[in-house]
């Protein structure tokens, strides 16, 4: 990790605008409600975190959220070994985000694949279409606890 | 919503899939298609002027994130490292590290070593197999021959070190799997010269070749900071002039204690990308040269974990210099909380975040391949050029679509 240095100050940064944020091992985690989102992200991008690495969907059965975690990256040289983590908390039966893709234009794929995976939807992305299933497949989102892998036996049975 | 201006460098219109109207030709490529991979594309041309590019990855998926959480933690190693075969041990050590950041262990000084020196001579193999396809895109099957045969150089040297050809499965927590076998030094010498000799060759046939310039140079440019917002990796990021590695911004492996450039172009054009790769496998090579000559003595696997062992099992480890792993090893618990990290492979960044829940098992483990972060070019680059432009640039994204699918 490149020192510790810019990790506080992007910490710091983005307390100052009034958002939870904790540094630890090269990450800014913070977290955001829906509503915030948005103003989160345009300020994680003023502030050098240009594109994101990944976002993805973390299904809680128990607790009836799905958390989507983007994680935003830099190129510059003085931040590129931080990441900023951002966590959002959707409700599990109507799982509803903006789309960010305005702000982070590569959110275009991972924003599909995230909805095809999980269920959300990010409204706004015109291009919600099937990435990686097959166009006719059925069921629930395959990311989602509930849905159970079946998995072949030792021996295939021959009809 | 999406503005077909150039905010922050990026024409947000060239990112949507046009559909056009009758005067728009519609052809598919693919999925199984010599040119195109395991992959489809929809490419909508108007006369030969490629209108939109919609790349349909999906063909090979095998739902590998669902797959890992269903099973021990370290079953996803050898189950991860399929997803780039010829890349394997780059696509496994960022779980690893991952892993390791979570369960609180570090690598012994030698393994640290072991593991660069097995991830470039991947990097060589990745390369020359990205030249090699880039090359008979363009219909120049010698390099492709060339290239896919010196490739058979590394993978042997892999072999000799790691046991396997392709699937290494080298690097585990906690250290690697098998100690440096006697004379590899020799061996690696001899390769790394003769490579560099290759290399020559392969400028003079190809990278110098008018006729291959003549279809790289100019085509398919994207600049600094398209490159920056779009997110894209690898040497496809530093042939647009963005100076990034993986290997500088995480502190994995031995690179901190290793001397090397990162070789920079600005020209961003499907040329300059093909040179970045030429100058990569030189830095790989030299970091070989470096790993041999500075390999400190040593355990190359964590004093915890062996600690675990039986000491019959402890002592045969430190007379044949492998690890056979005791089935305590598989049932290793992963403790609440999450770890994320990021690797430099052959292709560029790849990202990992894994989710422990306190059992075996991950809760979740989300990977993203640096082709999946490279694929937005297709849409990206493509329109504006003649059709005959694209397998030019396809072949100089070096994209790999079993790795974009996962």
């Amino acid at each position: 990790m490149s020192g510790a240095e810019p990790v506080s100050l992007v910490e710091q940064k983005l307390r100052e605008k009034g958002f939870e944020a904790a540094a630890a091992r090269g990450v800014v985690k913070v977290r955001a409600t829906p509503d915030r989102l948005r103003e989160l992200a345009e300020e994680t991008v003023n502030l050098g975190f240009d594109h994101l690495a990944s976002v993805e969907g973390v299904d809680w059965p128990q607790e009836g959220v799905v958390e989507v975690v983007y994680h935003a990256e830099s190129y510059r040289e003085d931040l590129r070994g931080v990441l900023v983590e951002i966590r959002v908390r959707v409700p599990r039966d109507d799982p509803k985000l903006p789309s960010l893709i305005d702000v982070w234009p590569n959110a275009i794929l991972l924003e599909r694949e995230t909805w095809e995976m999980l269920g959300v939807v990010f409204e706004g992305n015109p291009d919600l279409r099937r990435l990686l299933l097959p166009p006719d497949w059925s069921g629930p989102p395959p990311l989602r606890k509930d849905f159970k892998v079946v998995e072949e036996g030792t021996y295939v049975e021959v009809e | 919503m999406l503005r077909s201006s150039e905010a922050g460098g990026v024409v947000y219109s060239r990112l949507i899939a046009k559909e056009g109207d009758e005067s728009t030709y519609e052809l598919f490529i693919g999925p199984q298609h010599p040119a195109s991979g395991h992959m489809r594309f929809i490419v909508r041309l108007e006369g030969d002027i490629i209108v939109s590019v919609d790349p349909d990855i999906g063909y090979v998926h095998r739902t590998m994130e669902k797959l890992a959480e269903g099973r021990e933690v370290i079953k996803s190693i050898p189950l991860l490292e399929r997803m780039t075969i010829i890349d394997s041990h780059n696509v496994t050590l960022g779980l690893v590290r991952a892993l390791e950041k979570l369960l609180d262990v570090e690598p012994p000084p030698r393994a640290r070593y072991l593991r660069t020196l097995l991830s470039e001579i991947n990097r060589i193999a990745s390369h020359l197999y990205g030249m090699g396809i880039a090359g008979i895109m363009l219909n120049h099957s010698t390099m492709f021959m060339w290239a896919f045969g010196d490739r058979e150089v590394w993978i042997q040297l892999a072999e000799d070190l790691s046991g396997s050809r392709l699937t290494h499965t080298y690097s585990v927590p906690g250290g690697v799997r098998r100690d440096l076998p006697q004379g590899f030094a020799d061996k690696a010498e001899k390769a790394i010269r003769y490579m560099e000799k290759r290399l020559r060759d392969y400028m003079a046939i190809f990278l110098d070749n008018p006729q291959v310039r003549a279809r790289y140079e100019g085509v398919g440019v994207l600049r600094k900071s398209e490159a920056s917002r779009l997110g894209i990796v690898g040497p496809n990021l530093r042939a647009s002039g963005i100076r990034y590695d993986a290997r500088l911004a995480e502190d994995y492996a031995a690179y901190s204690e290793l001397e090397f450039e990162v070789p920079v172009r600005e020209e961003g054009d499907a040329l300059a990308r093909m040179l970045v790769r030429v100058e990569e496998i030189k830095q790989s090579m030299s970091i070989i040269r470096q790993v041999l000559r500075k390999i400190p003595d040593g355990p190359f696997f964590s004093e915890k974990y062996l600690r675990l062992l039986p000491p019959p099992l402890r002592e045969q480890v430190a007379k044949t210099g492998r690890v056979k792993f005791p089935g305590v090893f598989a049932s290793l618990k992963l403790p609440e909380g999450d770890a994320v990290s990021r690797v430099e492979m052959g292709h560029g960044e790849i990202f990992y975040h894994v989710t422990g829940n306190g059992s075996t098992k991950p809760y979740r483990l989300r990977v993203v391949t640096p082709s999946f972060r490279n694929v937005i070019l297709f849409r990206y680059l493509m329109p504006g050029h003649r059709f005959m432009d694209f397998p030019a640039i396809y072949g100089s994204l070096d994209y790999f679509p079993p790795e974009a699918d996962r």
